[in-house]
């Protein structure tokens, strides 16, 4: 039978406020246990929340980026449920009134074509705290250090085919919350986690499989491994005659499977009612134009950019668009190259991206800065020094030895195009090679090669290679 | 509504409440008539209301994204039943 | 001395005929003397009170009083107190010690105000007789055989007692009033979102209101200013100035017009109760006030909602007590649902678990909307029929409850017949409008209240129409026999 797999994705992006979303203590990551929880977030008796501006603010940008409906009126309701990193016994959540509504977002498949998938909506809540499972003489320790840490769950529709789809949506709306700034996208740090509900149907059927949730997939490649896993399972099980139980699983990178969640085994109940602590959450359409303003340029936008104004090739587009981070750092380098942006791209995409992943390092942590790339590429534009001596420069410029020109003028890198210094090498090298000269003019040309190598060699690589093979074959045919 | 000391177990257990087998049937009882009295409401047709969740008829009032609170662990838990190494202990917790 | 109100205290302690530490010793010592018989009080802050009292007279002396500098109180041990047990009358909270004052200790501590202790209430005020305290049962220093009400119970028969001149209390579903009527006190809760709730532990969010308990009502008026006011701590506090309280307290009252709801004097009310009322309300007409007919008519509906409404919130808002970050935990819980069980099982009276079994059902799947949607459906109609009634009248009348004090253990065993005896307080909390209950005479030597209801953010009109009955009538002015 041939199978249908269908994915909708639950991604929780920790939003990048100082403050938490209903407290003033601290979001800064790996503080001392406990030492950012207050009153408040340890939900001891009589403490109140009151909601952070800055939170709404970025929901609403969200909402504006995906093209979805900022709602006028939005509700905060308790989920109610007893577990130990919940202090209050319930979580501040959105359920009927969510800020964000029916949005969409264009994913690029592997081979080439778009896919636009539907956001059901995006809502605001609060993060639990940590359990620590060490040894406490058995027992678990908890930490609430990120209890009240704003969240915005962003949820789609079940619109994915296949677990390439699902990292494609993942990556895009990671790509997205960075470039809003809202979110700093550290997964290792779990500001931005991922939950996907999987299911099979036979292929034609209309009526949804049972899905489970698969918990705890913390990196692209997680989700791509957990949700084919999944799909595995539920269809050896459902051609073996069994059928899927709709529950949450966890996946086990370690053991390379997923398995029930133990902690989850029991349908929950989890009673939502309006938070009667907090108010309902208003906003207008002045301030919703307000947020507006603040969208910078977005991934789709900037890369119809590059192509239209920079004439990259739209494959080029896609990858230097798809962080924001490495966007920036490539208009920076055009901009001091004076232009040259497909070239740019090239060394960009090619030597950088390749040193960057040989020394684990991120686009942020580059040796190398766009004003001295660009410098680089100037020089290779202007002939100052041909490309396999800018290969040599780019790893002196890696090693923080200077500006490319301070470098080939320090290492007397200067490409030569005086013909009368390169017509003298070329004597030298004819007259040591009498054997090959004579191949080459009884029709040999493939020794040709042989000689713009040696030529090249006897300059250091400095000569203009243009120049060598002009003056090579005037000088051979005589 | 009449509930039954099943019920109770469930609810108990939603709530978790241990509640003893003797007090379930007592629980079952008096829950049942609180219940009699609020089925009162169905007397009146409510179809058109709109629910009422707040006595207030005000939007949420937003707060400054200041970090405004210092570390307080060691006032906060004084009332701790058990911590250790500034982390509350909880019997071990299995996912 | 203790017969004063807390006007004639201020007075006395600006003209130096008497100093706050010769006040406060005397209020501790007969704290300490006569409430074994009462049980008012759950912590008597001895220590704190004194040094508040010599810092008091220090100002005094210097002339930089505060308008309660030196005034001896009484908390409802529902409002965090630094450093200070704080219970809820709760063996939940029986260790715990608040790492905060709430809003409300704040402000009176900045007026200069002396605490003398922390009052006794029904557990998480949750009750009418003041029977559900871990802490024991309250009586009525009126007869010592009855509940003295509640939940703000230990408050009320503190001020009945001449233990406090005033004492603070928190109203969900008539916690201030009820037990203010039983006492022969003064009792306002201010509309809802006037006095902050930051830091006073929440029963039911929605409904739940700080208020004061005094011997008159000008006494109120003092303590309410120094409570009420915005707080941006607490989300559902109203930024709106403040009236000054005392500024219209001799106001006339001709042309009142005075509301009477055709549902609050049925057959549910005692006969000889509906005569006192009708004997108050003719005072208010000869004082000039017309009496309008109105009617509330799903008034009767009020306390159905409400036993949705209340639990349902205070099922959630007591989750938080988990045994895990503070509070009771139960001896060597063997996995995690063990700790949580029997930590709360064990810490938690019947009457809390009652409704928080009530409210969790209420909200489970499947009942949400024939309990929580229908009850806050009912909410809708209750606050309409106020909103249509103010239309006519400028305040409402009727009694704070359908009988006098009952005996303890009477209603303990039936908690809807307990639940009933709010039928008239009730409303007010659902709608969050302002509401007072003020001594209105004796039946068979047990005080009977008059509940004056105002419109929302009215506070000064309700004090100004109980202090021009005060002025006219003595029933206020009356204390327990054998008490002093």
């Amino acid at each position: 039978m041939q199978w249908e797999v269908v994915i909708g994705l639950e991604i929780h992006a920790q939003l990048a406020t100082k403050s938490k979303i209903f407290s003033g203590a601290s979001t800064a990551y790996g503080a001392e246990p406990n030492t950012q929880a207050c009153a408040i977030d340890l939900g001891l008796p009589g403490v109140l929340p009151v909601l952070n501006k800055e939170v709404l603010r970025m929901a609403v940008l969200f909402g504006l980026a995906i093209n979805a409906d900022i709602s006028r009126q939005s509700v905060f309701a308790r989920k109610n449920y007893f577990y130990p990193d919940l202090p209050k016994g319930y979580q501040i959540s959105q359920m009927d009134l969510p800020i964000v509504k029916n949005g969409s977002l264009e994913i690029e498949l592997e081979d080439g074509q778009t896919k636009v998938i539907a956001l059901t909506r995006a809502h605001l809540e609060e993060d639990a705290g940590k359990s620590l499972h060490e040894d406490f003489a058995g027992m678990t320790g908890i930490d609430l250090n990120r209890a009240g840490t704003p969240l915005l769950e962003i949820v789609s529709e079940p619109d994915m085919r296949s677990a390439k789809e699902a990292v494609a949506f993942m990556k895009k709306i990671h790509s997205l919350v960075q470039y809003l700034g809202i979110c700093d996208g550290n997964m290792q740090e779990g500001s931005f986690r991922c939950d996907a509900n999987v299911s099979v149907r036979p292929k034609g059927q209309e009526k949804l499989g049972t899905r489970t949730e698969l918990k705890n997939i913390n990196s692209f490649r997680f989700v791509e491994k957990a949700i084919n896993l999944e799909v595995e399972r539920q269809i050896e099980l459902i051609e073996d005659g069994g059928t899927i139980t709709q529950e949450t699983r966890l996946y086990d990178a370690d053991r390379d499977e997923t398995r029930p969640m133990r902690s989850k085994e029991e349908a929950n109940d989890y009673r939502y009612f309006p938070d009667p602590d907090l108010l309902p959450v208003e906003v207008d359409d002045a301030y919703i134009e307000q947020v507006r303003t603040q969208l910078p340029e977005l991934p789709a936008e900037k890369k119809a950019r590059f192509i239209a104004e920079l004439a990259l090739s739209s494959q080029d587009a896609e990858m230097l668009t798809a962080q924001k981070e490495l966007a920036d750092f490539f208009e920076s380098t055009v901009e001091a190259a004076n232009g040259e942006a497909k070239l740019c791209a090239n060394w960009i995409m090619g030597e950088l991206v390749a040193t960057l992943n040989k020394s684990g390092k991120d686009i942020s942590q580059s040796n190398i800065s766009p004003e001295r790339l660009g410098g680089l590429i100037q020089r290779i534009k202007d002939n100052t020094i041909s490309g396999k001596i800018a290969k040599s420069v780019f790893e002196f410029l890696w090693n923080e030895e200077g500006t490319a020109d301070e470098i080939i003028e320090r290492k007397g890198l200067k490409q030569v195009t005086d013909s009368g210094f390169i017509e003298k090498i070329i004597a030298e090298v004819m007259t040591n090679n009498p054997e090959q000269v004579e191949q080459y003019r009884s029709g040999k040309e493939k020794v040709f090669g042989f000689f713009v190598g040696k030529v090249m060699q006897a300059s250091q690589g400095k000569a203009n290679p243009a120049q060598v093979n002009q003056l090579l074959k005037d000088k051979l045919k005589s | 509504m009449s509930l039954q000391p099943n019920e109770i177990e469930k609810i108990a257990h939603l709530a978790r409440l241990a509640i003893s087998e003797t007090d379930k049937s007592v629980y079952a009882e008096n829950l049942s008539s609180i219940l009699d009295l609020v089925e009162q409401m169905n007397a009146v047709n409510t179809a058109d209301i709109v629910p009422l969740a707040h006595p207030l008829n005000e939007p949420q009032r937003l707060r400054d994204d200041v970090t405004s609170e210092t570390d307080q662990r060691e006032l906060l838990q004084e009332n701790s039943p058990t911590v250790e190494k500034g982390l509350f202990l909880v019997p071990k917790v299995l996912e | 001395m203790f017969e004063k109100t807390i006007a004639e205290l201020i007075n006395d302690l600006t003209h130096k005929t008497v100093s706050s530490v010769e006040l406060t010793e005397a209020f501790l010592h007969r704290i300490n003397h006569s409430d074994a018989e009462y049980n008012s009080f759950i912590t008597v802050t001895t220590e704190q009170a004194m040094q508040q009292a010599r810092q008091a007279d220090q100002r005094l002396a210097r002339g930089d009083g505060e308008s309660l500098t030196g005034i001896p109180l009484a908390h409802k041990d529902i409002f965090c107190t630094k450093g200070i047990k704080t219970t809820c009358a709760s063996k939940m909270l029986d260790n715990f010690i608040a790492p905060y004052d709430a809003t409300v200790i704040e402000k009176f501590n900045q007026a200069g105000a002396v605490t003398l202790g922390k009052t006794n209430m029904d557990e998480f005020a949750m009750g009418s007789s003041n029977e559900t305290s871990f802490y024991g049962p309250v009586k009525n220093p009126w007869g010592k055989n009855h509940v003295p009400g509640g939940s703000s119970g230990g408050s009320a028969a503190a001020v009945a007692a001449l233990l406090a001149p005033g004492a603070t209390g928190t109203d969900t579903g008539g916690s201030i009033r009820q037990p203010a009527a039983l006492c022969n006190l003064t009792g306002i809760k201010p509309t809802y979102g006037r006095v902050s709730r930051w830091g006073m532990i929440a029963f039911a969010s929605s409904l739940d209101q700080g208020g004061v308990m005094t011997r008159t009502a000008e006494d109120a008026a003092i303590l309410l200013n120094v409570m009420a006011g915005f707080d941006s701590k607490d989300s559902t506090s109203i930024n709106q100035p403040v009236d000054d309280y005392r500024a219209n307290l001799n106001n006339d009252l001709t042309g009142l017009r005075i509301g009477l709801p055709k549902e609050f004097f049925d057959e549910k009310l005692d006969n000889q109760m509906a005569s006192k009322i009708q004997d108050a309300i003719k005072v208010y007409q000869q004082a000039g006030a017309e009496i309008v007919d109105i009617e509330l008519p799903h008034s009767a509906l009020s306390v159905p909602a409400y036993y949705v409404i209340a639990p349902a919130e205070c099922s959630s808002n007591l989750s938080r007590y988990d045994g895990v970050r503070f509070g009771y935990r139960c001896e060597n819980p063997i996995d995690l649902e063990d700790l949580y069980k029997r930590s709360r099982g064990e810490a938690f009276g019947a009457e809390v678990k009652r409704r928080i079994m009530i409210g969790t059902y209420a909200l489970s799947a499947g009942y949400y909307d024939a309990y929580y949607l229908k009850a806050q459906k009912v909410r809708q109609l209750i606050s309409n029929d106020f909103k249509a009634a103010f239309e006519k009248c400028d305040v409402i009348m009727g009694p704070t409850t359908p009988d006098t004090a009952f005996e303890l253990g009477e209603k303990s065993q039936d908690p809807v017949t307990m639940y009933l005896s709010d039928i008239y307080t009730i409303a007010v909390n659902l709608a969050g409008l302002p509401a007072m209950s003020i001594p209105a005479g004796f039946v068979n030597d047990m005080p009977v209240g008059l509940q004056i209801i105002g419109n929302y953010f009215d506070e000064s009109r309700l004090l100004n129409v109980a202090h021009q009955y005060q002025q006219i009538t003595d029933w206020h002015q009356q204390t327990p026999a054998g008490i002093c």
